[in-house]
């Protein structure tokens, strides 16, 4: 069936494709046509492989090798010297920076160790409503290994070795949640899944839950077996229909098989698993609050000490953890925890999935190991910054995080490291910005957020974010004060000092951090009244230039507000007072006067 | 028993293990402000949402600050409670919540006497750096309480009261964020929901957003309208606490200065509702006395234990919750309703006024009195038997705005003949005291014999839920008390449960019973201002020369001149009712 | 359905499966099925995966050609969706990106039918961990 025996792959991607890769597949195809083997060989476009510093890539289909570097003219002897006479052209070859040898196969790459998937390790590789096609890939496998060959109490060892840490943003050794848990005695345990995710444009959790179900439910079959707890709960959104379905069938297959509910693989242990779901509340990802959500209660959060492994749901010890570190584990188990801490950084193992957006060619999602840089995720595996505009900041942490920049890229993302740099590892949110993002609105962008979604129980989040947030506001519309800055820090430290749950303590964050990285744009704002990426409207004016315009009233006649005037002929002018900024003028302008400052 | 060694403030600290940095912190002399915590430590209430920020403390090794209130101490903590990191915080967490706040001191009910305006005085705020929106709410007024919620700040003791303490459940915290409030599900109307009026709520905002409708306008109104006859009487409780509205202390009882108040503000009559009280034990017992007997005579039918109804708040309470009981208490009327409807007939006739003539003022320390008196079956042709009522602080408002020196004025006496009363009728004011009255004439009337101790110490006390066994003359009776709403349904749900061995139960709405109301003067939490007056209520008792209601000669004479006897037609039409069924239920489309 | 009811059970049916899953991609006796996935995440759905899906499923019957057609989760490319991923009998998997109707036919007809690679690759820029691997 098979009608070429060789396929040449060049990367179309945006990076490569500005360094002449039409050249090189119009110089291949023309080589292969010359040679006649234009039936044999084919060449082919593809998209970006995100190896963009060294491209343009030529990968050789079906051997693997990837060249890097090539250049239109290396056509020739790619055709003469690979196709035609099997033997690899040496200096185009990739080289391994560690140790300058040549890698002929690409799979050897430690490029694609850049993105090392654990956590999605089934993703996009199972069909999630087939639990066979799992048990295929070892589902369960970990859990029977736990219940047949370790003690609770090893097998929560082995997690406390792993370094693996809460992955809701957190950060909180795992391990350590456990132990807690199975030292104090109840008469009933229980395991939550925080499935809650509510940071916007985060979307890992949700993958991981419509992708791979199994590696969440029986890992937290593992945490119910350590700490001592039958039953487990999943606190879902129920902004995720399709994730609440899979999870279902998922869970009600594995009761079938026998591998969910009483007397697990006949050794006795017994555990269930029930969804509850959530109701559109932010604060309800926030441990306690979820408690009092599951538990009919207003979602609040309540003060802690005691921490829920010591009096949690029902005030009985409890587990929360979120569902990217429940994806993690069953992996640990398998492979050992000196396998996974030896990847990642020193205080952080392991690797950490992202939800990258923004202004990035490659969106999607990625899980990169500890201490990969960011300078890495965006421009190596994201692709570089769209449309070639300048990279301007990078967002981690959602509403919790701050705005990183050109500074920071070369930081290893670890949660210590991220911390230092003024923002936080969060949930897994990367959203990227560039020269046409205002940072003043993107913190004022948060503060909508948080704003709407503080429970209102402690009066510095729930008037201390409102406040933050007008004040940003009167930024953006250009009545801001030199005094107002000052304000806005002092206000901000304070919220952060006294709130009473991780919402409050971190939604100045992002506040903060531009005010320490983007000070210029604040002081453009409140001194010159000017938005230098163009975003906030009160602060720009439409002009008519006076030169172009020929008076023809189209304009006048379109304005909403009768803003511009002018006589027939003769030139018009827009009233600054009276202008909404609506751009309606622009449009309708044939002769190009009217223009945005 | 565990201790832990800690410094606060560079002082060493011991406490018991479990022990907030607030309280530690207070037992060595340092008062960290707090707003929204309350400890009404005897009753176990506390109420510590954690909410207000306003009593954090520096931790050293801890990142951020950590509330005093709902810490636990630890061996080796070092504390620092006034540092200027703290004084900033606590500063700018203040003048947020005062930015959320209007500024209507001047006419504000609370002003003088709110933990909000005390808190910006005490922390020396001049300007508030973070003005900007503020949250707004349709006012809500019902019969006894006005709820403005632009004042609430969120400190929750009133949710609470009602749902812990009370278990009424009428308010909630509702909405999210900046629109977060404290209100009625779904925002409804107090008089739509299932609040009782009990007034709890009132007792414990620490600002204007919860108060009473304010009733002393009518009573000037009244007073001054010379074709009024203005009659006023004032229930057992109002003279234990009257004092503290005017820097006495606590527990001082103030008989005679309260009826010498009321004669100079211009009432035409000063009577006690003390004497309606002992009218209700005749009343009641013997309602008790009946229903005992036939009981005792194997009738299936009957309906025991026999729940008291004197209170206006538990009436509300089972006539909204529990509709389905309302065949088992008394029939009796409040004391308060019992003298209106004596006054404005036997009273009227005797001094020849119209009832419509005349005006009955109650000074109640209750705030579900107000709307008692408005229920549509204490009138007669649309005339009130009672016109108002009025709290123990309005009454002080009053007597301080007439410019009268309550502490110089002399001891006076009630007038006759609805100011007479003996000490049965003045323990009503306190939990244990009704059914204590009732004891005192059901045994005599029952034995026929002579009480020779008329104390009964069993009855007395402040737990929630009270039991003793009465002997009369070698029949058990057995008697159930409970103050609190919360520990009213547990005997409810025992009685429907068919497992209640009363004989006869008393509840009062309010903890301590009616010294504890919501209409007294505020005690901001501390249980030993309740003790106090209870202390005093049963001295009164101890210095009346006649102690059991049926000795009073002015009731015997009330009976003889017009009522014939107790329940008899003319009583059963003039000082009995019967119940509804009040029970809201709300169809959510 | 089968119930597991010991450890031996479960290594049994996992053993079971994965030679079936051998046999399906390496063997070239019988079964020489083609494998085709689709990214049936929220963000695949959005994009109009499951008309891709019914496309492949009835075309391949259509066109007679032995396929295996299944959803799967999220592969990572959300910004090239719908996405697809083909596994010709003994080749490796390639992922195809901006999948329509109109693509999924070129896809057919081009790559599943003459080994023909068409525009729209997305080279796979990660690796995963194998279980069994170290």
């Amino acid at each position: 069936m098979t009608k070429y025996k060789m396929h040449l792959l060049v990367c179309g991607g945006t990076g490569c494709r500005a360094s002449a890769s039409d050249a090189i597949v119009g110089k291949l195809q023309k080589e292969l046509d010359e040679k006649n083997l234009q039936d044999e060989v084919q060449v082919v476009m593809t998209g970006c492989f995100g190896f963009c510093e060294k491209g343009p890539i030529v990968k050789v289909l079906p051997d693997n090798t990837f060249y890097v570097q090539v250049k239109p003219d290396d056509a020739k002897v790619i055709v003469e010297e690979h196709v035609i006479k099997g033997r690899k052209v040496e200096k185009l070859l990739y080289k391994d920076p560690a140790d300058q040898k040549e890698i002929s196969d690409s799979k050897h790459m430690g490029f694609y160790k850049k993105q090392l998937r654990i956590a999605l390790r089934n993703c996009g590789v199972i069909n999630p409503e087939n639990i066979e096609e799992a048990i295929a890939r070892d589902a369960y496998a970990a859990l029977a290994k736990v219940l047949t060959e370790m003690t609770p109490q090893q097998a929560i060892q082995e997690m406390i070795d792993s370094g693996l840490r809460g992955r809701g943003g957190g950060g909180f050794p795992t391990g350590m949640k456990w132990k807690i848990a199975s030292q104090n005695h109840a008469d009933q345990k229980y395991v939550v899944c925080n499935a809650d995710e509510g940071d916007p444009g985060a979307f890992m959790d949700r993958s991981i839950l419509e992708g791979d179900p199994h590696s969440v439910i029986e890992a937290m079959a593992i945490n119910g077996y350590c700490i001592g707890a039958t039953k487990g709960l999943v606190y879902i959104r129920a902004e995720y229909p399709l994730a609440i379905e899979r999870l279902k069938i998922a869970i009600n297959q594995a009761r079938e098989y026998g591998l969910l509910g009483d007397d697990i693989l006949g050794t006795g242990f017994s555990f269930d698993i029930q969804l509850r779901y959530g109701a559109g509340a932010f604060v309800c990802g926030e441990e306690t609050a979820l408690i009092h959500s599951m538990e009919g209660e207003r979602g609040e959060p309540t003060f802690k000490p005691p921490f829920p492994a010591e009096s949690g749901y029902l005030g009985k010890p409890t587990n929360v953890n979120n569902v990217e570190t429940y994806a993690n584990i069953p992996v640990i188990y398998l492979k050992g925890a000196n396998w996974f801490n030896k990847i990642g950084t020193a205080k952080s193992k392991g690797t950490k999935v992202f939800a990258l957006a923004g202004k990035i060619n490659n969106v999607g999602l990625i899980e990169v190991p500890m201490g990969t840089t960011l300078r890495e995720v965006i421009y190596e595996i994201g692709g570089g910054i769209k449309d070639g505009k300048k990279f301007k900041a990078v967002q981690t942490g959602g509403p919790s995080g701050g705005c990183l920049t050109e500074k920071h890229l070369d930081t290893p993302i670890d949660y210590d490291n991220l911390i230092a740099s003024g923002s936080m590892m969060g949930s897994g949110g990367m959203i990227v910005m560039d020269e046409d993002d205002c940072m003043v609105s993107v913190a004022r962008f948060y503060l909508d957020f948080t704003v709407e979604e503080s429970c209102g129980k402690c009066a510095p989040c729930r008037i201390g974010n409102k406040r933050l947030h007008e004040q940003l506001d009167i930024i953006c519309k250009g009545k801001g004060t030199l005094a107002d800055m000052d304000k806005l820090r002092n206000l901000s430290h304070v919220i952060k000092d006294t709130s009473l749950c991780g919402l409050g303590q971190t939604s100045p964050n992002p506040v903060l951090s531009t005010l320490d990285n983007f000070y210029d744009e604040y002081l453009e704002h409140v001194h010159d009244k000017k938005c230098r990426a163009g975003v906030c409207k009160d602060l720009m004016q439409y002009i008519i230039d006076t030169e172009p315009c020929v008076g023809c009233t189209a304009c006048a006649r379109v304005c909403p507000v009768g803003a511009i005037s002018g006589e027939r002929k003769g030139p018009h002018t827009i009233d600054q007072t009276i202008c909404i900024k609506c751009g309606a003028c622009m449009d309708k302008c044939k002769f190009n006067a009217i223009s945005i400052h | 028993m565990e201790f832990v060694n800690l410094t606060i403030d560079n002082k060493s600290v011991k406490v018991e293990k479990g022990t907030s940095i607030l309280k530690a912190a207070r037992s060595v002399g340092i008062d960290i402000p707090t707003l929204c915590y309350m400890s009404l430590g005897d009753m176990n209430i506390e109420n510590k949402p954690g909410g207000c920020r306003i009593c954090v403390v520096e931790v050293e090794g801890r990142r951020n600050l950590a509330p005093a209130c709902c810490t636990d101490a630890h061996t080796d903590m070092v504390i620092k409670t006034n540092t200027m990191r703290v004084l900033n915080a606590r500063r700018t967490v203040l003048e947020l919540i005062l930015s959320d706040h209007p500024a209507d001191c001047l006419i504000c009910a609370k002003s003088g006497n709110c933990e909000l305006q005390t808190m910006a005085h005490k922390l020396g705020v001049r300007e508030i750096h973070y003005k900007g929106e503020m949250s707004t709410y349709k006012e809500d007024f019902s019969p006894s309480i006005i709820r403005d919620m632009d004042k609430c700040i969120m400190c929750r003791r009133c949710e609470m009261m009602c749902n812990e303490v009370q278990t009424v459940g009428a308010l909630w915290g509702v909405n999210r964020g900046f629109q977060a409030v404290v209100s009625p599900a779904f925002e409804m109307d107090l008089e739509k929901s299932t609040c009782t009026y009990c007034g709890q709520c009132v007792a414990v905002c620490p600002t204007g957003a919860l108060t009473e409708v304010d009733h002393t306008n009518q009573v000037i109104r009244a007073l001054a309208d010379p074709s009024k006859t203005v009659v006023v009487q004032t229930a057992p409780a109002v003279r234990a606490a009257l004092g503290e509205e005017f820097g006495l202390k606590p527990g001082t009882l103030v008989t005679g200065k309260l009826a010498a108040a009321l004669r100079r503000l211009g009432f035409n009559f000063v009577f006690d509702t003390d004497f309606a009280a002992d009218l209700t034990i005749m009343e009641e017992g013997t309602e008790l006395l009946d229903r005992l007997g036939r009981h005792l005579n194997g009738d299936k039918e009957v309906k025991l234990p026999i729940l008291t109804s004197c209170c206006p708040g538990w009436v509300n309470f089972f006539e909204k919750q529990f509709p389905e009981m309302k065949e088992i208490p008394s029939t009796a009327r409040s004391p308060q309703q019992m003298f209106g409807a004596i006054a404005k007939t036997y009273f009227a006739e005797k001094i020849k006024v119209n009832r419509k003539d005349m005006v009955v003022v109650s000074v109640m320390p209750c705030l579900a009195k107000k709307y008692e008196c408005q229920r549509e079956e204490f009138a007669t042709d649309g005339n009130p038997d009672v016109d108002f009522s009025i709290s123990t602080r309005e009454l002080a408002a009053l007597i301080k705005g007439a410019n009268i020196d309550f502490n110089l004025l002399p001891d006076e006496d009630f007038d006759n003949p609805l100011g007479e009363s003996t000490g049965a009728a003045v323990i009503f004011g306190t939990t244990g005291g009704v059914i204590e009255a009732a004891v005192r004439t059901a045994y005599e009337i029952q034995t026929k014999k002579k009480l020779e101790k008329v104390d009964f110490e069993e009855l007395r006390g402040l737990e929630g839920v009270r039991e003793a066994t009465i002997d009369f003359n070698g029949l058990p009776i057995r008697i159930g008390i409970a103050h609190g709403l919360g520990n009213a349904r547990k005997l409810l749900e025992d009685i429907k449960a068919g497992k209640s061995h009363f004989h006869a139960i008393e509840i009062m709405a309010c903890p301590g019973g009616c010294i504890g109301g919501g209409g007294q003067p505020l005690h901001h939490g501390d249980s030993s201002i309740l003790k106090a007056r209870q202390m005093a209520i049963y001295q009164e008792d101890r210095n009346k020369p006649i102690r059991k209601s049926h000795e009073n000669p002015f009731i015997v004479k009330l009976y003889e001149e017009f009522l014939k006897h107790p329940m008899s037609e003319k009583a059963h039409h003039l000082l009995h009712t019967h119940y509804f069924n009040k029970k809201n239920e709300f169809i959510i489309e | 359905m089968v119930k597991v009811k010991s450890l031996a059970d479960l290594q049994n049916l996992k053993a079971n499966l994965q030679t079936k899953v051998d046999l399906r991609e390496k063997g070239d006796s019988a079964e020489r099925l083609v494998q085709v996935r689709v990214a049936m995440a929220t963000c695949g759905i959005a994009s109009g995966a499951k008309k891709v899906m019914e496309f492949f499923i009835d075309e391949l019957e259509k066109r007679n050609i032995d396929a295996v057609v299944t959803q799967t989760g999220c592969m990572g490319y959300c910004y090239a969706e719908p996405t697809i991923e083909v596994k010709l009998p003994n080749q490796d998997p390639v992922v195809f990106g901006y999948v329509d109707s109109k693509k999924a036919d070129e896809i057919i007809e081009k790559y599943i039918k003459n080994g023909e690679l068409v525009p729209g690759i997305i080279p796979v820029n990660y690796e995963t961990i194998d279980n069994n691997n170290q």
